[in-house]
């Protein structure tokens, strides 16, 4: 089971809707922060601090991306390669993770330090291509300037 | 020469032209959506508020709601979110429902690839779509508002969380707004990565805490929405245009942009032109004139050779067919739509066959799996694609690919599966020669 504060905290979630089902979403978000992935224990514990069947929180926590369900690296790269990124060059910088970090989409690197996740469209299509390591945006890659980045995230 | 109409307010709006004339003419627009932007603390409350900001709030509140929504009918606001339904239209449906509660959604899924234009206003200007969010509540007599935001935007959740959290202090949110007795509550959402959840049914059930799958419509959200109440869902855009309507009057806000499609408009370009970014235009000016004279031209000299007008859900256009006024009007008549408003400008070096596999590959993945067409035609279509594209198309592989596109159009829940058909269809229309090349000289003939 969750600790008290974190029990608080999805009480606080729940009186802000008319059903608490609604808690569902920011209560996954809550379990990915505090056990770094989506075991099947993280999503019965979601499931027990809601009152919802595991079926449910199971179904929903598989339809979204941002979900994840196993464990990730310390720091995740999320690399957007849609068309307007494409057409600036994402795809060389797939490429080149890959040849300098061994990274490759969906995989985690061996020393767990990076996870990748290829994205669809982040909003940032004026200055791209573009990602998101862990909460942070950069923007304008090139292979240069995503080393240059990636080697502030030990 | 610019053809500008005095408005209702001339001393202060006679900058709006009604209809570019000369399409290389630069509007300069006093900025609406983006105003005070540059300004490095414009979330902050009390810049906000020092440049005016919830006084229109106040004003609102000395209307009935029933008026305010007449005024926001007059003034011929479109939904800014793709589809360019009449705002106050949708307003009145969910007013004239007897059940209560009635809920405000604020989508702010902005997902739709090339689309950046709600993230100013999310990061740099959420005052306004806080102020926007309460006039609307009060229009609709609803008392609790969400704000869908998609997970992609964590600093725009942060901006957002901080600016809610100083309207409740300065009274515009509560349970007694402005000591006026009017109650309203907000909330931010966050999606979790489905471009579905911008379809306003599966936004709902989204935020129900469900799988986000479309509804069937009838009944539509006004009537059966969130929590099964009478439930408007609006475009950060949209709702940021609200204020600005109360404070000018529906009569002068009408005199900006198209006659048929008035108001500013947030257009966002990107790919090879010289100044991407988010620029603020009257609506209905032209495609040429936000490529050639707002975003500089196309990068390095090279030529044009198509633009993706809305989005990449709308239809490519080439390059002889850009003067074409963007809204929501205008555009079907020239063969796409306005969408959000997201320009992708493509160059002579881009492959349209590649751009295509790329779209469908993302159609794919964000088709939610409820309805066959969609959920089977997307991948079928994407694997055509792969092999044309890696040198292995086949003969027959084009009327193949007019052939599944075809069946999937008008034969699923929501839009998702139209616009993959789409994408396909105006490329074939336009660029069908690429396909062939690939196909004939088994290889990409880009690369």
């Amino acid at each position: 089971m969750f600790k008290e504060t974190i029990l608080k905290e999805i009480d606080d979630i729940k009186a802000r809707y008319p059903d608490p089902k609604s808690a569902l979403l920011p209560t996954l978000y809550i379990a990915q922060r505090e056990f770094g992935w989506l075991s099947h224990e993280a999503m019965h514990v979601v499931a027990q601090s809601l009152n919802l069947p595991e079926a449910m929180v199971r179904g929903t926590a598989s339809f979204y991306t941002m979900f994840k369900h196993k464990p990730m690296g310390r720091h995740l790269i999320q690399l957007c390669t849609n068309v307007s990124c494409m057409i600036l060059g994402a795809e060389r910088l797939v490429d080149f993770l890959k040849n300098r970090y061994s990274l490759e989409p969906n995989i985690t690197t061996t020393d767990r330090r990076f996870s990748l996740v290829i994205m669809e469209c982040i909003g940032a299509c004026d200055r791209g291509p573009a990602m998101l390591v862990n909460t942070d945006f950069h923007d304008s890659l090139t292979e240069e300037r995503i080393e240059e980045i990636l080697e502030k995230y030990k | 020469m610019c053809h500008s109409r005095k408005s209702g307010n001339p001393e202060k709006r006679n900058w709006i032209p009604h209809q570019v004339r000369n399409d290389r003419q630069k509007i300069i627009m006093e900025k609406i959506l983006l105003k005070n932007i540059e300004n490095p603390d414009s979330a902050d409350i009390n810049e906000y508020i020092n440049v005016g900001g919830y006084k229109n709030l106040s004003k609102a509140f000395e209307y009935q709601p029933k008026d305010v929504i007449e005024e926001v009918k007059k003034s011929g606001l479109r939904g800014r979110g793709g589809a360019g339904f009449p705002t106050g239209m949708k307003w009145s449906f969910a007013d004239a429902d007897p059940k209560f509660p009635k809920y405000l959604v604020c989508n702010a899924d902005e997902g739709e690839p090339g689309t950046f234009k709600d993230r100013p206003i999310l990061e740099k200007n959420p005052h306004l779509l806080i102020e926007g969010l309460i006039i609307s509540g009060y229009a609709i007599r609803a008392e609790y508002g969400y704000i869908y935001l998609r997970g992609e935007y964590p600093y725009a959740k942060e901006v957002l969380n901080r600016a809610i959290r100083q309207a409740y202090e300065k009274n515009y949110l509560g349970d007694n707004v402005l000591g006026k007795n009017i109650k309203f509550h907000l909330a931010v959402y966050q999606g979790a990565g489905a471009y579905i959840c911008g379809e306003e049914t599966a936004l709902i059930e989204s935020l129900e805490g469900k799988k986000g799958q479309p509804r069937i419509k009838p009944p539509f959200p006004v009537n059966v929405g969130a929590w099964g109440m009478p439930t408007i869902v609006n475009n950060v855009e949209t709702l940021s245009n609200v204020p600005y309507i109360i404070e000018a009057g529906a009569v002068a806000y009408s005199q900006i942009g198209s006659k048929d499609c008035p108001g500013p408009k947030l257009y966002c370009i990107s790919g090879c032109v010289e100044k991407p970014g988010v620029y603020e235009l009257p609506m209905g000016i032209s495609l040429r004139n936000i490529i050639y004279t707002h975003a500089g031209g196309i990068k390095d000299g090279k030529k044009l050779k198509a633009v993706i007008p809305g989005g990449i859900s709308t239809s490519v256009l080439p390059a002889d067919k850009i003067d074409c006024p963007m809204d929501f009007v205008s555009m079907p008549k020239h063969g796409s739509m306005l969408g959000s408003g997201a320009v992708i400008v493509m160059d002579e070096s881009v492959c349209m066959v590649k751009v295509t596999y790329r779209a469908l590959k993302f159609f794919e993945h964000e088709s939610c799996g409820k309805c066959v067409p969609c959920r089977e035609g997307t991948e079928w279509l994407r694997k055509i694609l792969e092999r044309i594209e890696q040198g292995m198309g086949r003969e027959g592989d084009i009327e193949l690919l007019s052939d599944v596109s075809e069946t999937i159009s008008g034969r699923t829940f929501c839009p998702l599966g139209d616009g993959a058909a789409g994408v396909v269809i105006g490329m074939l229309k336009h660029f069908r020669h690429e396909f062939e090349e690939h196909i004939k000289n088994a290889k990409c003939i880009f690369s």
